[in-house]
């Protein structure tokens, strides 16, 4: 057996890690007044905050328990249908999703449903948006409040009817009666106080989904219901948030990490007219009519700041410093057999620490009524921002209501309340809505990064160069996919994550370590490949067993003429594939680079294929896929986090390179639909076997191994300016 | 300190009481609550925030209300016909070429800046043109695909 070192700390927790920022701010009480969204009815929207207070609040990965039906879906007296769900949009295609999965339960067009997302006071809690949890918790949950939401309707059209209603069949939102053309729409049963009354019943134990063979909106392609606010500009997202008499906040920064304010003077700044400023303890804020005048402000007030640095570590010696830092490093326990094995190898792999950068910022918009507290903000995690908030001002979290409108962009980078909370707490001061909007050099600092890693892998092989035993170690950044898919003789095969003394604020990221483990694990294979004497993709087949994994790989190398292509020798092209799993889905590449004089790489191919179970939306997967391969070859080749003295020394997309259009290579994506197997989420996976082909990749061009992302090649005296 | 700066946005005259120094994108979007324009970086290197002053594309975090004195700025929110969509705007619906679409209107002006210049461009100078845009969620190449479909090549 293959075991996980998760001692240290929940494992749950470190899959979707939230650092948070410790705010403590005053107290304050009073009710709270649920403000509905226009032309909403809904009666019970206290019942999805009572329903989830037992269980841990918006940490959850999954689908809610709802109360009843009715916090789920509401149809309104004119036919409409609103369907509810705690789910965020960042772009990564769950509106069209959650829809579909609305629409083909309550047997309507996609047109029809209105999805409601990720308003603290109207929706059910259902997780945090992270972790791939989409597709196999919340879609079967919509489809269950939507699919006994339809029974429901269909009962009642059969008490009305004094019939039987397996003989009544539901098309397009309605209930019609075989034979005579009779029929009830929605609106004509919901409306009913029989109608209210059985959406109010709990739900039912067991509620039957229409089975994927009878799907018609679920499987099929469809675009986000809302692409024309998208192209037209009109969408708000929580940038765009405007309140009557809102002001724009700018929060004072610490000029380092661990630097402690020992003195300021707001004078100057509230001199500038229509300036509102807060100092509370370490924080310091300021309110103004523009951004431009806050900023002003910001900038004469900290002219006065006296700050008190500390000492911080440098990115020059950063996986020296995670190691020597790392708590209890565990011993190989097959040293014996390694050291009778035919052959042996042991590697050390690096990883950066790299950030999300999304195209929006922080973004938050806090509206104070009384002791109750609006926030329009941009996280993935509305309702543990609904939590964070209410702790860092001492209220009850009903009196925190959090609307998170489409945002633009999350990566696992959006867990926190930390722009909600300044907000708020300049808005108490400035009795005036404020909107507080991050830079992007805020962004770059004060937000959390992927977890730099340390990861060393040791393996042996037998004459026949079979592998016999495996120890992999990730310091630091988690233990996401580390177990190795490979048979290894015996099972003679562990996988340890442990901590270390990170020097930056980590947390979640696309696929979290599965890259970083993945792109060790897959380097590595590559290297005992070599070792054998074997070709890469033979190797991985010799220690695979049947399966999806396997499938993905061969698919992938067959389309990408792998066996041709690998024998080609030219001067500076390389091809490199790499595979794995994780969260459910199986992924593989096949990548061509080419590696110009001054040693930059460029990736030229990538075949991909991706498997994660029955395809819910065609298009939205692609667009996954698409993104998550090019966003991948940043991490591969582009980005990492540059720090010195306690300061983000590249905090701009100046020094921060990120893929763009040129960038892009030739994609081929071979997406295999497996109706027979329960669908998985794919927004992650598809990121994970890039970086280690394109490694591969470039040791076939170069005869340079480099065990590092991002991969970089050292420059050529020649070219060396 | 703050004076009258006269411009004119989507064919309408405006008249602001600003700083000059002010950056057009704050003005767009506080005072004139045009939020089509983003803020992505400040720096003109992510061209979220692009408009067209006259026929080009500035990027309006990095242009002060100085330089836009007088000009003629179109955004995203004047460039459709009522309810029609400009054709950039269509091939970007027809192409689904947003994610999380945060950077869409920056794309889409940035396109119609590429196609006024030239009619036709090659795929190497609408790289070369769009490189300066960025989409995070990496959604390049349906970007691509509604480039081309509006430049008359063929997507591929």
């Amino acid at each position: 057996m293959q075991t996980r070192s998760s001692d240290l700390i929940g494992m749950d927790d470190y899959d979707e890690p939230v650092d948070r920022v410790d705010y403590q701010f005053g107290l304050t009480r009073r009710g709270f007044v649920q403000i509905l969204g226009a032309g909403l009815l809904i009666a019970v929207a206290d019942a999805p905050v009572l329903a989830q207070r037992r269980g841990r609040r918006g940490g959850g990965m999954g689908g809610a328990r709802i109360r009843n039906v009715a916090a789920r879906v509401h149809i309104g007296q004119d036919g409409s249908i609103t369907v509810m769900t705690g789910k965020v949009e960042a772009g990564q295609g769950s509106r069209a999703e959650l829809t579909q999965a609305a629409a083909e339960e309550l047997r309507v067009a996609v047109d029809r449903i209105q999805l409601l997302m990720a308003d603290t006071g109207l929706v059910p809690d259902d997780g945090i948006t992270a972790g791939s949890g989409t597709t196999p918790r919340s879609v079967p949950a919509v489809r269950q409040g939507c699919a006994a939401a339809r029974a429901l309707l269909v009962q009642l059209a059969a008490d009305r009817w004094h019939v039987e209603p397996g003989g009544l069949v539901v098309q397009d939102g309605k209930i019609c009666k075989s034979g005579n053309g009779e029929s009830f729409s929605y609106a004509d049963l919901a409306g009913t106080d029989e109608g209210a009354k059985a959406f109010q019943q709990p739900l039912p134990a067991s509620i039957t989904l229409t089975p994927l063979s009878e799907w018609k909106v679920l499987g099929t392609g469809v675009a986000r219901p809302d692409r024309t606010d998208l192209v037209t500009g009109r969408h708000r997202y929580p940038s765009d948030i405007i309140r009557p008499g809102m002001l724009h906040g700018k929060v004072l920064r610490a000029p380092s990490y661990a630097a402690t304010l020992k003195s300021i003077d707001v004078a100057p700044a509230r001199a500038i007219e229509g300036v509102v400023a807060v100092q509370d303890e370490g924080f310091v804020g300021f309110a103004a009519p523009s951004s431009f005048a806050a900023e002003k402000a910001l900038e004469a007030a900290s002219q006065t700041a006296v700050w008190e640095t500390a000492a911080h570590p440098s990115s020059k010696t950063l996986f020296a410093y995670l190691r020597e830092h790392a708590r209890n490093l565990p011993k190989n326990p097959f040293t014996d057999d390694m050291a009778r094995a035919a052959k042996s190898l042991r590697q050390t792999y690096n990883v950066s620490y790299i950030q999300h950068t999304p195209m929006e910022p922080r973004a938050a918009v806090a509206e104070w009524d009384g002791e109750h507290v609006t926030v329009w903000m941009s996280t993935q995690n509305p309702f543990g921002c609904q939590g964070e908030i209410a702790r860092a001002f001492s209220l009850p979290t009903e009196r925190v209501r959090v609307i998170v409108p489409d945002f633009g962009g999350g990566f696992g980078g959006k867990h926190s309340a930390e722009a909600g909370i300044e907000a708020a707490r300049i808005a108490k001061a400035a009795g005036k809505p404020v909107a507080l909007r991050w830079t992007r050099a805020e962004e770059f600092t004060w937000a959390y990064f992927r977890p730099a890693a340390v990861i060393d892998i040791e393996a042996a092989m037998s004459a026949d160069n079979r592998l016999t035993c495996w120890h992999h170690v990730n310091i630091n950044s988690g233990g996401n996919a580390m177990d190795a898919p490979y048979r290894i003789a015996n099972n003679q095969a562990r996988s340890q994550f442990v901590q270390s003394a990170p020097p930056l604020r980590h947390g979640s990221y696309r696929a979290l370590a599965s890259t970083a483990n993945i792109f060790a694990r897959e380097s590595f294979m590559d290297e005992l490949a070599d070792a054998a004497g074997a070709d890469p993709l033979q190797f991985r087949l010799d220690h695979l067993e049947e399966g999806r994994l396997r499938d993905v790989l061969t698919i992938a190398a067959e389309k990408f003429n792998w066996s041709e292509r690998a024998k080609k020798k030219e001067p500076n092209l390389g091809v490199g594939l790499a595979c794995g799993t994780e969260k459910g889905s199986f992924v593989a590449a096949c990548v061509e680079v080419a590696v110009d004089a001054k040693g930059k790489i460029a990736v030229r191919h990538v075949t991909q294929t991706f498997e994660c179970g029955a395809v819910m939306n065609p298009d939205g997967l692609l667009s996954q896929v698409q993104g998550a391969i090019i966003m991948g070859i940043g991490g591969a080749l582009k980005e990492a986090m540059e720090f010195e003295n306690g300061q983000i020394t590249n905090a701009s997309f100046y020094q921060y390179d990120v893929p763009r259009l040129s960038d892009v290579p030739k994609l081929d994506i071979h997406l295999v639909n497996r109706t027979d197997l329960p669908s998985a989420g794919a927004g992650e996976t598809p990121i994970v076997a890039v970086a280690p082909a394109i490694a591969n990749a470039v040791f076939r061009a170069t005869g340079q191994r480099i065990r590092q992302m991002p991969i970089r090649l050292p420059t050529p005296s020649s070219a060396r300016a | 300190m703050n004076q009258r700066i006269s411009f004119f946005v989507n064919g309408q005259q405006q008249t602001v009481n600003t700083d000059a120094d002010r950056p057009l994108l704050d003005v767009l979007r506080e005072d004139l609550g045009l939020t089509g324009a983003k803020y992505g970086c400040g720096e003109g290197k992510c061209g979220a925030c692009s408009v067209l002053m006259g026929d080009k594309r500035v990027f309006s975090c990095r242009t002060p209300m100085k330089i836009a004195r007088n000009q003629q700025i179109t955004t995203i929110e004047g460039i459709s016909d009522g309810t029609k969509l400009h054709p950039v705007q269509q091939a970007f619906y027809d192409a689904e070429a947003y994610q999380c679409g945060y950077c869409t209107p920056g794309w889409i002006m940035a396109t119609i800046a590429l196609l006024k210049n030239k009619n036709q461009p090659t795929e190497d100078e609408i790289v070369s043109f769009l490189d300066g845009n960025l989409c995070r969620c990496c959604g390049y190449p349906r970007i691509l695909n509604a480039v081309r479909q509006c430049a008359g090549l063929k997507g591929r």
